[in-house]
This record gives structure tokens, sequence and C-alpha cells, in this order.
């Protein structure tokens, strides 16, 4: 039995958001991954971001493809609209979602294989269309469903937990993202729920493809020494060079941050993004400059984690392709259809 | 030899030279003139430099297939000029560009040859190499009119309409059908015994290939989303789609589309795009062929499963593998019947010419979202790609699409709770509800398995219990999808079933084999299932003659296993050489299997 829903028991004094919703009411099924996953601890922090962005649970497209990251949009806020669909093809049925209502958020969780594998193409393509959503990826540099392979994110010299270290380049998603045109690009470690909770807000609100790469240790295949994507290394490697908060619309900046060293974007709903930077090489909003300290910082063996690049001027596939702001699938029929008259002079162009 | 309106003719030239607005000029004069004509493009896989004929038609009797023989041979290529002389029937006209000579060998006693300097004289009268090249076909269609009688008025009309900006344009084309007109009437003796003449046999009727049609009807089916990965033959659906849109569906106000196109990587995402859209509320869909439908198994069957509408448009070119991209065939039928893995099936529509392209998009989004779940609709490359004359489409302003079991906000309000799987009508067909719409219609849709519920399931009864249901909704299918078409009198004990573009090419063999004494019924299918009329339709006769253009006898299988027919009650009659079929194909081909069974 994997499907068990949680018993709906709410303290009273817990807090509520905008909506009059607390943190219970966006939760899900229980978790049938294994105890400790990181998936799950990314799970709590999704959570946490949407009930503090206190979105109508109805209002959310849960979006996934195959594998462990994948089922894990059962896990949260049960009463959205999932779809579960088949391996590395959620960027397409996202994008077909958005092109159909653009009114609805939407949230994609992937997993290394289903992204960097498998959905490699469709993960460079939805990049490309700039589509409107935010697009996590589950990184734990092994498949775990089918029980411990390499992962096209294993780094060259990780050990599996039995034979040879792997000797093929891994790819990097951020830097691929960077590469590819991406407009929001962050990356976090499952462990460190702070900082995710702002990442995943910026995200969702990022008018555009927002890309979290978030490093998530599987405890049952990846999690032993010799692994680059265990705990214990991430945990030693962990480089934070942006904090970044996220800062509701109508809400005052009160973030205290020096001249120079921070900075605040705004989003397209009025919301900001405030940076602080942790590295004074870092620079955010240079494509150029963030893909180079990136490169640097793998070769050094560096986790590099937080927002690491942001561009909120690009437009999204319904800006590239001219569409109407209404969502297309509430669109009256009366004014989709041409008419009988306008068939008749069609007509007249075919004699 | 002599007659009036009937007559083939055929036009040999060189891939990307223009001489596809000539034929196109020729054709629709015949057609202007009130005479029947079939317009056939036979092209190869190419940009510039490979042959290419086009193939009129004229037939007053208003066939709709291609005919086997050729009257009037226009030899432009001289790559092709052996083997288009060896094609033109005894008796008939072979025109060639006499500015090079001709090659003795190169002679046929039993044919007339006219010579007519085409190249010379638009060398002579038209500056730059590519206005030269233009103006040649301009002019061997200005002697086709001499040779065959066809009103100069009409072609002067119809370059008008055409060029009605471009004044400049009218005057060239005009001096060079000129210049071909009067070659041929000062040199032959104009006009040939086989003319054409004014007839009333096209008002009302229109010349325009199914892939246009099927994009205008989608346009007028209500759809707001289209995906696709271009591929030969269907590119033109989308192009249609696109050109119609861009006219009909700009927002006044804003200047917004109230349409998204998405040309996605490949066809894998092709139909991804098309399921996102339609799960979330819009009517969407992709035209590929055959390849493309390869890359879709995995998620057509996800559709099938999570019961997810979404319109497929596989205009089938020669298979196997890349196969001959331009050339026609109906080899998709079982890769679309039971595309994917696992049980499923799928409900396909057939249309069989232009026009039926267009009524047949309008029922599959009304199918698709009624049955939630994916209908192909199977045209071809000879009817997507090439011109059909037909009936002028017509549109019933009170139409609505059928949404099917879609909750509105209202219904989701006054319920307890909703189960997306649950049969309540006993149809096989669930309720459905659309993102955002309301709290209460969240449900999670996956390929995984699950139970009536909508929840994840390993349990056995729980997983059965939904495939179960799906064989319901399939019945529901049976009974909902188009009939036959059915000619049929009770004196005749044998038939013939056959499917989509062979139908032209049957119905005028029925007309042949009528004059020798054979008559046969006939039932088209318009639809996978098969309805009740179909199974009727083979038990009311002794034998069965199922033509389709397949080697395997596709068609046939689907009938045995669909309706578990006797498979010796079914002759396979197979026209698979990438041709469009002929009569004179399916007169021989069935008179031989006729002349075995009677034997046996």
């Amino acid at each position: 039995m994997s499907y068990i829903a949680k018993p709906s028991v709410t303290h009273p004094k817990l807090p509520r958001n905008e909506l009059g919703l607390t943190v219970r009411d966006y939760e899900g099924s229980v978790s049938t991954l294994c105890a400790g996953c990181g998936h799950d601890s990314i799970t709590a922090a999704l959570i946490q971001a949407v009930f503090e962005l206190a979105i109508p649970p109805h209002m959310l497209g849960k979006m996934s493809g195959i594998g462990c990251s994948s089922k894990t949009p059962a896990y949260f806020v049960s009463q959205s609209h999932g779809f579960n669909s088949v391996h590395g093809r959620m960027p397409s049925v996202t994008t077909g979602a958005n092109a159909a209502n653009s009114e609805l958020i939407y949230i994609g969780v992937s997993g290394d294989g289903d992204s960097l594998s498998i959905g490699m193409a469709q993960f460079a393509h939805v990049i490309r269309r700039n589509l409107n959503m935010c697009y996590i990826i589950e990184n734990n540099g092994v498949y775990g469903l089918t029980k411990g392979q390499y992962s096209a994110s294993a780094d060259v010299g990780s050990t599996a937990k039995k034979g040879p270290a792997n000797r093929q380049m891994p790819i990097d998603p951020v830097s691929t993202a960077i590469g590819l045109g991406a407009t929001y690009i962050a990356r976090g470690f499952s462990g460190d729920k702070k900082q995710l909770v702002p990442l995943i807000k910026g995200a969702i609100r990022h008018k555009g493809f927002a890309l979290l790469d978030i490093i998530s240790p599987c405890v049952t295949f990846n999690d032993h020494e010799g692994s680059t994507k265990s705990y214990a290394h991430t945990r030693q490697f962990y480089h934070q060079v942006i904090d970044a908060d996220f800062v509701p619309p109508a809400k005052e900046i009160v973030v205290a941050y020096d001249e120079g060293a921070a900075m605040p974007v705004e989003l397209h709903d009025g919301s900001r993004i405030v940076f602080r930077k942790l590295d004074k090489q870092y620079n955010p909003t240079s494509r150029e400059e963030a893909f180079s300290f990136l490169r640097k910082s793998v070769r050094a063996g560096e986790i590099i984690t937080g927002l690491l690049y942001i561009d909120e001027e690009a437009g999204d596939m319904h800006y590239l392709s001219g569409s109407v702001d209404r969502p297309l699938a509430k669109i009256p029929y009366e004014e989709l259809n041409p008419g009988s008259g306008t068939l008749k002079k069609v007509m007249d162009r075919y004699r | 030899m002599s007659s009036v309106n009937d007559v083939v003719i055929k036009i040999a030239t060189v891939n990307g030279t223009g001489s596809a607005s000539a034929n196109g000029l020729l054709m629709k004069a015949i057609f202007r003139m009130g005479i029947p004509v079939v317009g056939k493009n036979y092209f190869p896989s190419n940009i510039q430099g490979l042959p290419t004929w086009y193939e009129v038609r004229v037939t007053g009797e208003g066939y709709q297939a291609r005919s086997d023989r050729v009257d009037v041979m226009v030899a432009m290529n001289a790559q092709t000029y052996s083997r288009d002389m060896a094609e033109v029937g005894a008796g008939g006209w072979l025109i060639y560009d006499s500015t090079w000579p001709r090659s003795r060998l190169l002679t046929r006693e039993d044919i007339h040859v006219l010579g007519i300097p085409l190249s010379k004289m638009c060398n002579e009268h038209f500056d730059g190499a590519r206005a030269r090249i233009l103006m040649k076909n301009i002019a061997y269609v200005g002697a086709l009119a001499a040779l065959l009688n066809i009103d100069l008025d009409v072609i002067t009309g119809l370059l008008q309409e055409t060029y009605a900006r471009k004044k400049q344009l009218i005057d060239a084309n005009l001096e060079a059908i000129r210049l071909g007109y009067d070659y041929a009437i000062g040199h032959f003796d104009c006009p040939l015994p086989k003319t054409v003449e004014r007839m009333d046999k096209t008002a009302g009727h229109v010349i325009i290939d199914g892939n246009t049609a099927a994009g205008l009807g989608c346009v007028y089916a209500g759809a707001t989303v289209g995906a696709w990965y271009p591929i030969t033959p269907s590119t033109s659906l989308m192009d249609a789609y696109k050109s119609f849109c861009k006219e009909f569906r700009m927002d006044e106000q804003s200047g917004g589309k109230k349409f998204c196109i998405v040309q996605a990587e490949d066809e894998l995402a092709a139909i991804g795009v098309v399921l996102g859209a339609t799960w979330n509320g819009a009517r969407a869909f992709t035209p590929t062929s055959g390849p493309g439908i390869s890359l879709m198994n995995e998620f057509i069957g996800f559709a099938y499963y999570a019961e997810v509408p979404a319109v497929i448009f596989d205009v089938q070119r020669t298979g196997p593998s890349t196969g001959m991209p331009t050339r026609t065939q109906q080899g998709d039928l079982l890769a679309c019947a039971y595309a994917s893995h696992g049980d499923t099936r799928h409900v396909l529509l057939f249309p069989a010419n232009a026009e039926e392209c267009f009524y047949s998009a309008i029922e599959a989004f009304d199918l698709a979202d009624r049955l939630q779940t994916p209908v192909m609709v199977l045209s071809d490359l000879d009817i997507g790609m090439n011109d059909w004359m037909c009936p002028e489409f017509t549109w019933d302003d009170r139409y609505r699409p059928d949404r099917g079991k879609l909750l509105t906000a209202q219904q989701l309000e006054g319920m307890d709770k909703f189960y997306r799987y649950l049969d309540s009508d006993g149809d096989g067909i669930t309720y459905r509800t659309l993102p955002g719409e309301h709290p209460k219609g969240s449900f999670f849709t996956r390929g995984s398995g699950h139970n009536k519920f909508g929840g994840y399931t390993e349990d056995s009864g729980e997983y059965q219990e939904v495939v179960d249901r799906l064989l319901v909704k399939w019945e529901t299918a049976r009974r909902l999808v188009p009939k036959p078409v059915v000619k049929y009198s009770k004196f005749n004990k044998e038939g013939i079933l056959s499917v989509g573009s062979c139908d032209g090419a049957v119905r005028e063999a029925m007309d042949l084999l009528k004059d020798r004494k054979v008559g046969l019924n006939y039932c088209r299918v318009k639809a996978f299932p098969f309805g009740e009329e179909v199974r009727d339709f083979i038990e009311n006769h002794e034998r069965v003659y199922v033509v389709e253009q397949n080697r395997d006898a596709q068609l046939r299988s689907l009938l045995m296993l669909d309706l578990e027919i006797d498979p010796a009650k079914l002759v396979a009659v197979l026209h698979y050489n990438g041709m469009p079929i002929n009569a004179r194909f399916v007169v021989d081909e069935l008179l031989e299997k006729r002349a075995q069974g009677q034997a046996a």
C-alpha cells in the first residue's frame, strides 16, 4: 500500500497565510521514499514556500516525469493538480499546460536521470522557450529506483557502493542552463532548508524559466564514502556565494545590506530578490562571469550554491510568441470560430 | 481516339524550377471551365534538381482517382526524357522543348511528337535567368491551351487575380501564354482530337488540398494550441493552421494571438505539449507522419491510460523507416490502432479526401473531448498534399464544441467529493475537471497504476477495474464514431471494403466492373473501432475484397482483430508502391483474386 493519506489534524495556533490556510493545508500524502532521503527535505521546503506565498492550492500544477524525484508531487499540496508524466518529458507537458493556461503556477520536479539523460533535449528546449515555471532537479548522481547506476551528473572519481569510480564527465545542470540562456538559475542543498525556501519562492515568482539544481543525497545508493553527492561530501565542499532573500510585493526591504555588496532585483509581480554577496568575485547578473566562476569552482571541487544568475528582462514563451494575456483555454468558442460567412469567403479562394 | 473532357496531361520538370504555379494555373483553368479535374504531384524528397511530375486528369465523369495512362506528356526534363516518352499511350502526344535537338535514338512511331522552342522563345522575350525559366513553364501552358482548346479568357482572368497587385507579372505571364499559344496554333493542327469543352460540373466546388482543409478544420473546431515537429507530408497542415489563425485569430484590441503554436524539439515533445494543453482545457493537436507516430508512442499510451484527450493528424507516407517521404501509403493503420506498450487501442478517423479532412478535424476534437482519449486522423500524402476537387465546405453557426463530461466550478461546488475515474454513468466515460477551476476539482494525473478514485495503486483488483472500464469506454466509442459509407444492393453477393484515399479508385473500378457485369457492394470505413454496420456488411456477403494501400493488409487485420471476422472471407487487394492507387489496378487485381476464389 503506497497511497496513504495523512490525518488532517491542525494545531489551532499554527500560523495562517493570507488565504487563512496553515502549512498543513499544503501537505500531501505520506512519502514512500527511503527514510532520510534528501527529496523529502526538498518537499518540506516546497510546502513552506508555497504556504508562505499563499498560493491557492488548486492554482498550482505539479509536474513531473519518472523516478524517485518525480514521485514527490504526490507528497505536497494534495489539493493541487498533479501530472506525473513519462520519463524525461515533463518539460513538454508543462509547455502545453502553460500554453493553454498561463494563470496557473507550475512547479516541475525532476531528477538528474530524468533531466540530464533521457530528458536532456526537453530540458534544453524548455529553457530556450523561457517557459514560465519553477523547475527543480533533485540531484543525487544516481538512479535510485533501478538500484544505484551512475547518472549523468555523477562526478569523475565518485564511486558507487560497489565497482569502480565514474570516469565520464558529468553534466552540470547549472552551467548547462547558463549556457542555454535560462533566466533564473540557483543551486541549493536539501540539507539547507533556510536557503532553499527563498530560492523556491523567487523561482516561483520569476516570470520565465527558473532552474533550481538541488543536491539531494540518496541515502540508500549514494551516501557512502567516496561519493561526491553524499551528505558529508556536500557539507564539506558546500560554498554559498550568494545569499538571496525573497521579499514579497508591498513589503519594505528590511534586510540590511552594505552598498556594493548587496542588491535588490525586482520581479514582474513587484516582489524582490535581495542578493547579498558572500563571495566578492561573484556577479549574479552577468551570464559570462557566472559561467566562468562556476567552471572554476567545479575544477576546485566546490559546490557553489545560491541564486547564481537572474535576468528579469527576458520575455517568457507567451511574450515570445505574442499570445493574448488571457489564458487560451478560457477564450469563449464564439471568439475562436470565424463563422459561416468567413468560411464562404475562404472557399472563394479555392476556385 | 478522339474525346471530349477525358484527357490526361503529365508534365515532367526539374524540382525547383517553379513549375508548380504553371501547373496549378493549367488545372484551375480547366476547373473554371466547369470541368472536373484531378491533380497529382509526384515530387522527390529534394529542394532542387531532381525530377518531378505533375499530372492533370480531365474527367468529365468526375472521377477522383489518378488515371493509369498519359495522353499528353510535356517533357521538360532531359534527365527523364526517355522514360517520359515511354509512358505516353499509343496515339498520344509528346511535347518537348525543341530549342535543343532531340537524340535520334529517342523516337517512337506510335505517338505524335510536337517540338516547341520554349527556351529559345523565352530567352528572346524575357530578361534574367530566373524569369526565363519561369516563363518557359507558363509558355507550355499556353501551348496546351491551344492544343486542348482551353479558354484563354479564363487563363487571363486567373492571372489577373493571382497577380492583382503586380501588373508587370500579369503582362509577362500573358506574354508567355501567348508565345506558347501562338506557336502551337501556327505549327500544329489545333485542337488535338482530345479536347476540353465547357461544362457546369464544378459549380459549388473548390480545389483544395487535405492538409489545408484539416488546418482550417482545426481553426473552426476551436483549437488554440498546435504543437509539431516539421515532417513531410504533414508540414502544410500546420502552415495552413498558422496562416488562417493569423487572419482570423488576432485579438483586435491587443493585437495578441488567440492561439499558440509550439515548434517542438521533436515529436516526443510535440505530443507532450498537446497533452499538457488538453489537460488544461485547450483544444490542442499535432500533425505528423509515420516516423512521428513511432516517436509519440509512449505518450499516446499515457494519454489512453490517464485519459487525456489529444488530436493527432497522421498524414501517412511510404514506410517503413524513413521510407519514401514524398510518396503515399496507408501503412500506419496498425501502428496507430494499437500504438504504445501494454493493452492500448485508439480511435482512428479515416478521411477519404480533402473535404472529409475538414469535417474529420471537427469530429476528432469532439470525440477526443467526449471520450477523453487520443483520436488520430489518418490522412495520407495523396489526400494531404494533392489538390482535390470537392464540394465547398459549409458551416452551421449553431455548432458548439462537445467538451464531454467536464465539470464546471458550479457543479463542483455542489459535490461532496470529486473522484476522477468513477464511472457513474455506466458508459465507461468518467468526469473530468480542469486545473484551476475549483478547489474541489483537484486530481492527480498519472500513467502509473491507479484506482477508480485516481489514487496510486499496485493492487491487482483496483488496477484491473480501471482497465476493464476502459473496455466499456471502447464500446461507447464504437457507437459514437462516424458510420461507414455503404452502397448496397441485395443482388450482389460480393463486396468491396476499403478505406481513405482508395475511395476514388474503388468507386471508379466499380463502374468499370459493372460494365463487365461484375456487381459489387461497397463499404468504406470511416473510423476505428468499426461499428455494427461494418460487421453487418461483411456478414451479408460471401466474399469481401479489402482494398488498401499497404503491403501487409493492415485494414484486413484490423477487421479480424476488432470484429473477429473469419479471415477466409476477407480477400486482400493491396497497392503499396508509393503511387496513389488507380481504378485499373483495382479492377485487374480484383478480377484475378476473384478468378482464384472461384477456381478454389
